[in-house]
C-alpha cells in the first residue's frame, strides 16, 4: 500500500488487537472472581484460600503485558524502517492528545465527587439547607465539617496535613517537570549526554515521588487512622492518590522504555512521537497533582 | 509475519484481500470492520429484543406467568444494557467505520489496529455480561443476573447487588475502554484525513455528527469508568461514596451517572441526525437545508447535554435554584432540535420526492423522533415530571427517541447504502414488508405506554393494577408484531450478504451526493489510496 500512495500509510493486519481483548477478558473475569474471593462485602478481609480468580488474573496482566510487547515490538520495527510519515505521526499526536483529554474527565470525575461532598452532602447531613429533620432523625450528633474526621456511624479519622510529606512531593513533582522538557529540549538539538542524564534524573524523581506516596500511605493507615474505609474523606483521599500514583507509575513507565530506546539510538530529531507523548503524559500528571494538592490536602 | 510476506509478493494494483479466518480476526480494513461491528450490533439488537419479548409476554396479562419477578428484573436490567451499548452504539460505529473514510476520501481509518481492537473488546465485554443471565436463567436465577435496572443506582448496584455485578462493572469497563478508542480513532480520521481541498466545511453531515457524538464519548465515558469503580470499592473495599453513614450519598451516584447517561443519549441519536440528513436531501434532490445551521444545532446540542443531568432526578430531591437551571438547559436543547426537524422538513420543501425504501424510514424517523421529542419536552417540566416520573410514559418516550428514533435511522443507513456494502440492491419486497410492519408496530408497541404512564403505570414491574390490562395486552401484541417483522431485516442482510438481488449501479440512487457513489458498488476492499482532489 505504501508504495501506491505518496501520502498514506495503512498498516498490515496484526493479531494483537484480538490478544489484547482476549488479555482484557482474562483479566476482567479473574478480578472479578479474586476481589470476591479474597474480600468480603463492606469490609477488607482478606480469605487466603486458593481461588482460580487470581492465577487468571496473572494469567491476564502476563498475556497482556506480553501482547503490548509484541504490539509495540511490530510498531517499532515499522518506524524503524521509515514506514511512517508525518500523516500518521499526526494521528498518533492527535490521538493521543484525546487520550489525555479522556483522563482528565476521568479525574475530572473523581474532583467532581469530592467537591459534591464537601460542599452538599455533608452540609445537608449536618442539617443545612431543609435537611433539619434529615439530621434530626438520622444522625442528631453529626456535625458537618471538612475534612470529615467523624463520620455519620462514628468512625474516626485523622487529616492527613499538607506541608509535610505532600509539599515536597509536589517540589518533586514541579522539578521532574522541568528536568524532563530539559531532556526533550536536548533531544530536539541533539545532545545526547544531557538528554540521557536528564531523562535519567526524571525517572529517579518519579521513582523517589512514588516511594514517598508509599511511605505516605503507610503513615495514613498505621498512625492517622486514615483507610478506605474511614468514611469519605478516605474513600477521596485514596481514589485521587492513588489513581494519581498508577498514573505517576505508568507515566515512569513509559519514561523507563523511552530511556532505553533513548539508549538504543531509536528516537531522531525529527522521529520522536513516543517520547513526546511520554513528556505530555508526564505533565499531566503533574498537573494533576496540582490540583490534588491544593484541595485534598491544603484547603 | 507471513501475512506481510504474503502481501508484498503482489503489490500491485489489484488490492486482494486477505482470506478466511485471519481477514476478520487480525484486520486493519475499515470496510471488513465495519462489517464486522454492524453484524455484532445486529446479533445483540436480536439478543436484547429475545428479552424484551420475555418482558412482554410476561406483561401480556396481570398477575405472573412466564418468569418470577427476579428473573423479570434481570430481563429489564439486561435488555437495556445490551441495546444501549451492544446494539444501538456498536451499530453506529460500523456506520462511521465504513462511511467516513469514504466520505472525506481517506484510505482508511487513522489508527486501524486500534480500530480492530475497538471492536474485539465487545465480543469479549458482552460474552461476560450475557454469560451472567445464561447462568441466571439454567440456573434457576441462581447465581443472578444484574437486576438493578440499566442505570444500576446505588445501593441497589452496591450493598444490595449479587454476585455478578462485578463482572457487570468489569464488563462495563471494557465497553468503556472500546468506545474511547473507538471515538479517539473517528476524531482523529476527521481532522487528520480529509482528503485536500475536504475542507470542515464541506464535510457530510453524517461525519459532522460523528465527530461530535465521539467528542461526546470521549468526554463522557471515563466519567461511566469512575462511577463503576466507585461502586466496585464500595462493594469490597470499603469506601463509602454512595453510604450516607460515612458521609457518602446514594445520590452522588445518580449525579456521576447520569452526567455519562445524558450526553450517552446523544451520543445514540446524533449519529441518526447525520443519517436522515444524508438521505433527506438524496431522496428531495436538493441540498440540505440549513447545512451550516445543522452544524451548529449538532453542536450546540452536545454542549447542552452537558448541563442537563439532573433533569433525570427531579424527584430526587435537590435544591430549587437546581431543579429550575435543569429545567431550563434541558427545554433549551429543544431550540436547536427543533432547528435540525425545521431544515429536514424545509428540505424536502418542493423537492422533487420519491419514497425509496431509505427515503420511507427517513421519514418515519423525521415524524416519530419527534414525537418523543415532544414527550421528552413534558418530562422536562419539572412539577408534571413528578406525576410522571418512573412510568411508562418515560418509557414511552426514549423507546420512541431510541426504536422508532435511534434504530429506524439506522435501518434507513442500512438500506441506503447496503447497495455500496454488498454490491446489489437490498429486496424491495421485502424491505417494504419490513418497513410497514415496524411502522405500523412500533406505535402499536410505543404509543399506548403514554397512555398507561399518565394514568400512573409505574415501569421496570413484573405486574400492574387490573385497570392497565387492555391496554398492555395490546402493547405485548405490537411487541411480537415488531419483533417477528425485524426477521424481514435478517432475510434484506442474508440475501445482499449472498449477493442475491439485482446488481448496484456505483451511484445506485439518483439523486445521491458525496464522494462514497464515486467508488464502485461493493466498494473495493481499498479506497481512495490516492487522495481524491475536492473542488
Amino acid at each position: 500500500m505504501a508504495e501506491n500512495s505518496s501520502k498514506y500509510y495503512v498498516p498490515e493486519s496484526s493479531p494483537w488487537p484480538l490478544f489484547g481483548s482476549i488479555g482484557l477478558f482474562l483479566i476482567a473475569i479473574g478480578a472479578a472472581n479474586f476481589i470476591q474471593q479474597s474480600t468480603q462485602f463492606g469490609q477488607n478481609t482478606l480469605r487466603a484460600d486458593g481461588t482460580w480468580g487470581q492465577y487468571v488474573l496473572m494469567a491476564g496482566v502476563l498475556w497482556m503485558i506480553a501482547t503490548m510487547f509484541f504490539w509495540w515490538r511490530d510498531t517499532i520495527k515499522e518506524s524503524l524502517t521509515g514506514l511512517h510519515n508525518e500523516q500518521l505521526s499526526g494521528s498518533y499526536r492527535q490521538g493521543m492528545i484525546w487520550f489525555i483529554f479522556s483522563e482528565v474527565m476521568f479525574f475530572g470525575a473523581l474532583f467532581g465527587a469530592l467537591f459534591y461532598a464537601r460542599w452538599l452532602i455533608i452540609p445537608w447531613l449536618g442539617g443545612a439547607g431543609n435537611n433539619a429533620m434529615t439530621h434530626e432523625l438520622l444522625w442528631p450528633g453529626f456535625q458537618a465539617m471538612w475534612p470529615l474526621t467523624t463520620t455519620p456511624d462514628g468512625r474516626t479519622t485523622q487529616v492527613m496535613g499538607a506541608w509535610g510529606l505532600p509539599a515536597i512531593n509536589t517540589a518533586i513533582l514541579i522539578v521532574s517537570s522541568i528536568t524532563l522538557t530539559i531532556a526533550h529540549h536536548a533531544l530536539i538539538v541533539g545532545e545526547r549526554g544531557r538528554l540521557i542524564l536528564f531523562q535519567g534524573i526524571t525517572i529517579l524523581l518519579g521513582l523517589f515521588f512514588l516511594s514517598l506516596q508509599v511511605y505516605e500511605y503507610y503513615h495514613a493507615y498505621h498512625e492517622l487512622g486514615l483507610t478506605l474505609e474511614a468514611g469519605i474523606y478516605g474513600s477521596l483521599f485514596f481514589f485521587l492518590t492513588g489513581f494519581h500514583g498508577i498514573h505517576v507509575t505508568m507515566g515512569t513507565l513509559m519514561l523507563i522504555v523511552c530511556f532505553f530506546r533513548i539508549l538504543k539510538g531509536h528516537f531522531t530529531k525529527e522521529n520522536h512521537f513516543v517520547y513526546e507523548a511520554s513528556a505530555w503524559y508526564w505533565h499531566f500528571v503533574d498537573v494533576v497533582w496540582l490540583f490534588l494538592f491544593v484541595v485534598v490536602y491544603w484547603l | 509475519m507471513t501475512a506481510v510476506a504474503a502481501h508484498h509478493d503482489h503489490h500491485d494494483d489489484h488490492h486482494h484481500a486477505p482470506h478466511g479466518l485471519k481477514r476478520w480476526l487480525f484486520s486493519t480494513n475499515h470496510k471488513d470492520i465495519g462489517t464486522l461491528y454492524l453484524w455484532f450490533s445486529f446479533a445483540m439488537f436480536m439478543v436484547g429484543g429475545f428479552m424484551a419479548l420475555v418482558i412482554r409476554a410476561e406483561l401480556m396479562y396481570p398477575g405472573m406467568q412466564v418468569v418470577d419477578p427476579e428473573f423479570f428484573n434481570q430481563m429489564t436490567t439486561v435488555h437495556g444494557l445490551i441495546m444501549v451499548f451492544g446494539a444501538v452504539m456498536p451499530a453506529t460505529v460500523g456506520l462511521a467505520n465504513w462511511m467516513i473514510p469514504l466520505m472525506i476520501g481517506a484510505p482508511d481509518m487513522a489508527l486501524p489496529r486500534m480500530n480492530n481492537w475497538s471492536f474485539w473488546i465487545l465480543p469479549f465485554a458482552f460474552t461476560i455480561l450475557i454469560g451472567a443471565v445464561l447462568m441466571s436463567a439454567f440456573g434457576d436465577g441462581n447465581p443472578s443476573a444484574p437486576n438493578f435496572g440499566w442505570t444500576f443506582y446505588a445501593p441497589l448496584s452496591t450493598k444490595y447487588g449479587p454476585a455478578s455485578t462485578d463482572l457487570f462493572i468489569l464488563s462495563v469497563h471494557m465497553m468503556g475502554i472500546s468506545s474511547i478508542m473507538g471515538a479517539i480513532n473517528v476524531i482523529v480520521t476527521v481532522l487528520n484525513m480529509r482528503a485536500p481541498g475536504m475542507t470542515m466545511m464541506k464535510m457530510p453531515l453524517f461525519v459532522w455528527t460523528w465527530l461530535i457524538t465521539a467528542f461526546l464519548l470521549v468526554a463522557v465515558m471515563p466519567v461511566l469508568a469512575g462511577a463503576v469503580t466507585m461502586m466496585l470499592t464500595d462493594r469490597h473495599f470499603g469506601t463509602s461514596f454512595f453510604d450516607a453513614a460515612g458521609g457518602g450519598d446514594p445520590v452522588l451516584f445518580q449525579h456521576i451517572f447520569w452526567f455519562f447517561g445524558h450526553p450517552e443519549v446523544y451520543i445514540m441519536i446524533l449519529p441518526s441526525f447525520g443519517i436522515v440528513s444524508a438521505i433527506i436531501p438524496t431522496f428531495a434532490r436538493k441540498h440540505l437545508f440549513g447545512y451550516a445551521s445543522m452544524v451548529y444545532a449538532t453542536a450546540s446540542i452536545a454542549l447542552l447535554s452537558f448541563v442537563v443531568w439532573a433533569h433525570h432526578m427531579f424527584t430526587v430531591g435537590m435544591p430549587l435554584a437546581g431543579t429550575l437551571f435543569f429545567m431550563y438547559m434541558t427545554m433549551l436543547i429543544s431550540v436547536p432540535t427543533g432547528v435540525k426537524v425545521f431544515n429536514w422538513v424545509a428540505t424536502m420543501w418542493r423537492g422533487s420526492l420519491t419514497f425509496e425504501l431509505p427515503m420511507k424510514w427517513a421519514l418515519a424517523f423525521v415524524v416519530l423522533f419527534t414525537c418523543g421529542g415532544l414527550s421528552g419536552l413534558m418530562l422536562a417540566l419539572t412539577p408534571v415530571d413528578f406525576q410522571y416520573h418512573d412510568t411508562y410514559f418515560v418509557v414511552a418516550h426514549f423507546h420512541y427517541v431510541l426504536v422508532s428514533g435511534a434504530i429506524f435511522s439506522i435501518f434507513a443507513a442500512a438500506y441506503y447504502w447496503l447497495p455500496k456494502w454488498s454490491g446489489v440492491m437490498p429486496n424491495t419486497f421485502l424491505g417494504e414488508l419490513h418497513f410497514w410492519n415496524s411502522l405500523l408496530s412500533v406505535n402499536l408497541l410505543f404509543f399506548p405506554m403514554h397512555f398507561v404512564g399518565l394514568a400512573g403505570m409505574p415501569r421496570r414491574y413484573a405486574d400492574y393494577a387490573l385497570q392497565f390490562a387492555d391496554y398492555n395486552w395490546w402493547i405485548s401484541v405490537g411487541a411480537f408484531w415488531f419483533g417477528i417483522s425485524q426477521l424481514l431485516f435478517v432475510a434484506v442482510c442474508v440475501l445482499c450478504a449472498m449477493k442475491k438481488g439485482k446488481k448496484a449501479e456505483a451511484a445506485p440512487w439518483e439523486g445521491a451526493e458525496g464522494l462514497e457513489w464515486t467508488v464502485p458498488s461493493p466498494a473495493p476492499f481499498h479506497t481512495f489510496d490516492t487522495p481524491p482532489v475536492i473542488k
